[in-house]
């Protein structure tokens, strides 16, 4: 398992990377830790005559608190996101959601920006990032925007990245007072992808009603999406045992739901409802000190 | 394309191809065979070595991507008088093989978790040679011999 013979580039700076992927353009490919990038062109469904490699670009890789945001820079591994006392203290989903990616190998090399932008359905990240309400930093030579997370899935392994630009930094804010999250999953046995995965945060008001809630779901669709319907029903109300219940009934409402060897898209459909239950369930408990 | 990379202490330089795997650079290149090509896709972590003292699946990383680094193989762990280092003697000891083919891999998985962690429970034994399969003797023996090791290298750090 070879891959096809590419021209490779490593980059020093940000500014020579973007100045390499508008040049090669559709030629070019972007790596990051290489963990999705490599199997592919292992198998050869990706053959790209340029690869610029983006992981000497250690000023992408950072995790730190600036005007009431928590920053992450691009090339931050899982392991570094998993073993990170900032996040397990102020946002205890990202550790939990980087400690059930893959192995401990992966978890070296394999990068938050480089998930991200990869945007593989059955990937962690995603949900994480969308029941965060998080950001999305692109670069390009004409400087930079920040993406909402809502907005940047856009389909199968599909974002809102243009043609020429890099991504460089996710930011999220740090959990509110009386609020919990959490990410839950059920691993694919053999990949360790997400057969679902369900990412929630949850915070309360002064009354201990729901004044905020957010769940993204992954592995279900073509694209990590948030279960709006769910949210709806929850929003405003007192979180009792039963309406979380009901509520997580409609986790994959209007979803176009994959089947698969493994899991048909019927069980699918009730797994997302349980892993969105257990993981309100468990988002509340925080809430609750 | 030119890399440098120090393997087990020794530096080399090698003119390779970007399209090169590490595993196959330790093991054609460097001669290196103790690191073993199993699955090809990253699930089985027979080829793992540390690069930079972290457990990586060598056939997951091109040998330029490597350029610069530090890598240790199992021909790396045992003492300049080829005494074995305390996993390959807790492998030894509590049989954590039958075949073999897995053995590199896991010892230097394991390897990686008693540097971050010397006092793993089981269960976290089993959290990190999660990506390490072995298809012959199960995982007891295997779970044992890193306890071993552990032990050991707690029993030596007292020692000294």
């Amino acid at each position: 398992m070879i891959p096809e013979p590419f021209e490779y580039h490593s980059p020093q700076s940000l500014e020579e990377a973007l100045r390499l992927v508008t040049e090669f353009g559709e030629e070019g490919k972007m790596m990051a830790g290489g963990h999705s990038l490599l199997p592919m062109m292992k198998l050869r469904l990706a053959s790209p005559r340029h690869v610029i490699d983006l992981g000497r670009l250690s000023e992408l890789r950072y995790i730190r608190e600036s005007d009431g945001w928590i920053e992450i820079g691009a090339l931050t591994t899982h392991f570094q996101i998993e073993s990170s006392s900032l996040l397990r203290e102020k946002c205890p989903l990202l550790p939990e959601t980087a400690r059930e990616i893959g192995d401990a190998q992966v978890r070296n090399l394999g990068t938050l920006g480089g998930s991200l932008a990869h945007a593989d359905p059955a990937a962690d990240w995603p949900a994480a990032i969308l029941a965060l309400d998080a950001e999305i930093r692109a670069n390009s030579a004409g400087g930079e925007r920040w993406i909402a997370a809502q907005d940047f899935f856009v389909g199968l392994m599909t974002t809102a990245l243009a043609p020429g630009e890099i991504l460089t930094a996710v930011r999220l804010p740090p959990l509110p007072r009386r609020a919990g999250d959490t990410y839950l999953k059920l691993r694919q046995p053999a990949s360790g992808f997400a057969v679902v995965g369900v990412g929630v945060r949850l915070a309360l008001n002064e009354a201990a009603h729901i004044e905020r809630v957010a769940i993204g779901v992954t592995g279900i669709g073509p694209k990590a999406y948030r279960a709006a319907a769910v949210e709806r029903e929850l929003l405003g109300k007192p979180p009792t045992a039963r309406r979380l219940a009901e509520a997580a009934a409609r986790a994959a409402d209007g979803v176009q739901t994959n089947s698969d060897l493994f899991a048909s898209a019927e069980y699918r459909k009730h797994l997302a409802s349980v892993y969105v239950r257990r993981a309100l369930e468990l988002a509340l408990e925080r809430a609750n000190p | 394309m030119k890399i440098r990379v120090k393997i087990n202490g020794v530096t080399r330089e090698d003119d390779v191809e970007p399209r090169l795997l590490l595993v196959h650079y330790l093991r054609e290149l460097a001669g290196l065979t103790g690191t073993h090509i199993g699955c090809e896709t990253s699930i089985c972590g027979a080829c793992t070595v540390l690069m930079n003292g972290a457990a990586v699946k060598s056939c997951t990383v091109l040998a330029v991507q490597a350029d610069g680094s530090e890598i240790t193989t199992i021909e790396g762990l045992s003492g300049r008088n080829g005494q074995l280092h305390p996993l390959q003697q807790g492998f030894w000891e509590e049989h954590g093989l039958q075949c073999g083919y897995c053995t590199p891999g896991m010892i230097l998985a394991a390897h990686q978790l008693l540097s971050r962690n010397p006092h793993p429970s089981r269960a976290e034994i089993r959290k990190a040679l999660e990506g390490n399969l072995c298809r012959c003797t199960g995982y007891q023996h295997i779970v044992k011999a890193v306890e071993w090791a552990a032990e050991k290298v707690r029993a030596q750090a007292e020692h000294a």
